[in-house]
């Protein structure tokens, strides 16, 4: 095959894997997703995190409007620090509000943030005051558990053994 | 005592392969330089290992983006998650299976008519006459091959991925009936360029200068004879083989372990 030919197929090759790699990137991964907005800084303290990690996203009314950018510890106060890319585009309310929720019963966790009301909005780097932490849901059912318990405590309990009676 | 002496002989040979593997490979990157001067002669190697691969990557990627598809679809709608699929298939794609299997065909593919073609040019003695010439073997022919197939693997690589992909959407979305909606998104919120797509890339271009490393020395070092040839031919893919299992272990503890 003449030189020409065998350059031009390579070209092509090339190419190919050039269209397979923006193939990848664009949908196929989160490159899309809001790269070229400009974002501005959120601080938000919760108690506990639960299963919040770097890169989830940031909703306001089931919009995705930013993402985490870290999570730390407060060596002083010992609550997360979670540290929120929010889109320039979307102001919030100086007291919307801030809440770790999941998305479906075993979906991934993300931050809901809640417009408030007043005339101010934040400023890049302020820090969101009223948080409330993520579900976990061990101490869930162990209150439910509690509950019962206190519940079966006021009146006479079946005898436990006896459920068990069939088996050995 | 011969035991003992066994083992001595043993780790001494490991260690001068060893040796001689890195020197070999240090006046492979010399020369380099030198044969970027004609860079003609890689870009012809490139369609002799790529675009000439080209078939056997496709269909391959395309037959396991098909059958991923349809096991992770059976083993998810279990818990209900089968829109997840395509999800699955592109981590497991990009992260691991792209760029490994893709190495193991390039092995089978590429590298062996690489050692192939340079122990035949060494047993008819065009080596020798090069140098006679004046003409360095290393420079003129290894070093072109060494480059083809560094650059040809990693566009492999990713086709192989993207074709997967696709296939996944055939088998999941037009015959298993899932939304091609949810497929996409769900694909695009788990995937992150730099730690799933930029690994998955960094991987394929360590394997492919394993490769063909692996093939340009197993030709270059084979002995000049019919059989010598054809073992050269089989160490390639043994070795490359192996070399890319094990070099994948390590990568992918050191890029994917869990802070």
């Amino acid at each position: 095959m003449s030189r020409k030919g065998i350059e031009t197929l390579v070209g092509g090759f090339v190419l190919l894997g050039i269209v397979a790699l923006v193939f990848l990137a664009l949908k196929a991964a989160n490159l899309s997703s809001f790269s070229g907005d400009e974002t501005y800084t959120l601080l938000a303290k919760f108690d506990n995190i639960g299963g919040l990690k770097v890169r989830s996203p940031v909703r306001s009314a089931g919009v995705t409007v930013g993402r985490v950018e870290s999570i730390a510890l407060d060596p002083k106060t010992y609550q997360g620090v979670v540290r929120l890319d929010v889109k320039k585009s979307v102001q919030f309310p100086a007291d919307s509000s801030a809440r770790i929720l999941t998305s479906g019963l075993l979906g991934d966790q993300y931050v809901g943030l809640e417009a408030g009301a007043d005339e101010k909005n934040f400023a890049p780097g302020d820090t969101i005051k009223q948080t409330q932490s993520a579900v976990v849901l061990e101490s869930l059912i162990s209150q439910f558990l509690f509950n019962k318990a206190a519940d079966a405590g006021s009146t006479p309990a079946a005898p436990a053994p006896a459920t068990n009676g069939g088996k050995k | 005592m011969n035991w003992l002496a066994a083992i001595g002989r043993f780790a001494l040979g490991s260690l001068r392969a060893l040796g001689h593997h890195a020197f070999f490979f240090w006046e492979l990157m010399r020369t380099l330089p030198t044969s970027l001067r004609r860079p003609y002669f890689a870009v012809a190697q490139v369609h002799a290992l790529g675009n000439l691969s080209l078939l056997v990557i496709l269909s391959s990627g395309l037959a396991v983006g098909f059958v991923l598809a349809l096991q992770t679809y059976y083993a998810l709608a279990t818990y209900g998650a089968a829109d997840s699929v395509g999800l699955v298939v592109n981590l497991s794609l990009v992260r691991e299976l792209g760029p490994v299997v893709t190495a193991l065909l390039f092995a089978g593919r590429a590298g062996t008519s690489l050692t192939a073609e340079i122990g035949l040019m060494k047993a008819g003695e065009q080596l020798a006459a090069m140098e006679l010439m004046a003409v360095d073997p290393k420079s003129r022919v290894l070093a072109p091959r060494f480059l083809g197939g560094i650059v040809a693997m990693p566009i492999l690589a990713l086709l192989f991925s993207a074709i997967g992909i696709l296939g996944a959407y055939v088998v999941g979305v037009l015959m298993i009936g899932l939304d091609a909606g949810n497929f996409w998104s769900i694909m695009e919120n788990g995937v992150d360029v730099r730690r799933d797509l930029g690994n998955g890339i960094i991987k394929s271009i360590v394997f492919g200068v394993i490769c063909s490393f692996v093939a340009v020395y197993q030709g270059y070092e084979a002995k000049a004879t019919p059989e010598g040839v054809a073992r050269a031919t089989t160490r390639t893919v043994v070795i490359s083989s192996l070399t890319v299992l094990m070099v994948d272990f390590v990568l992918t503890a050191l890029m994917f372990s869990t802070r």
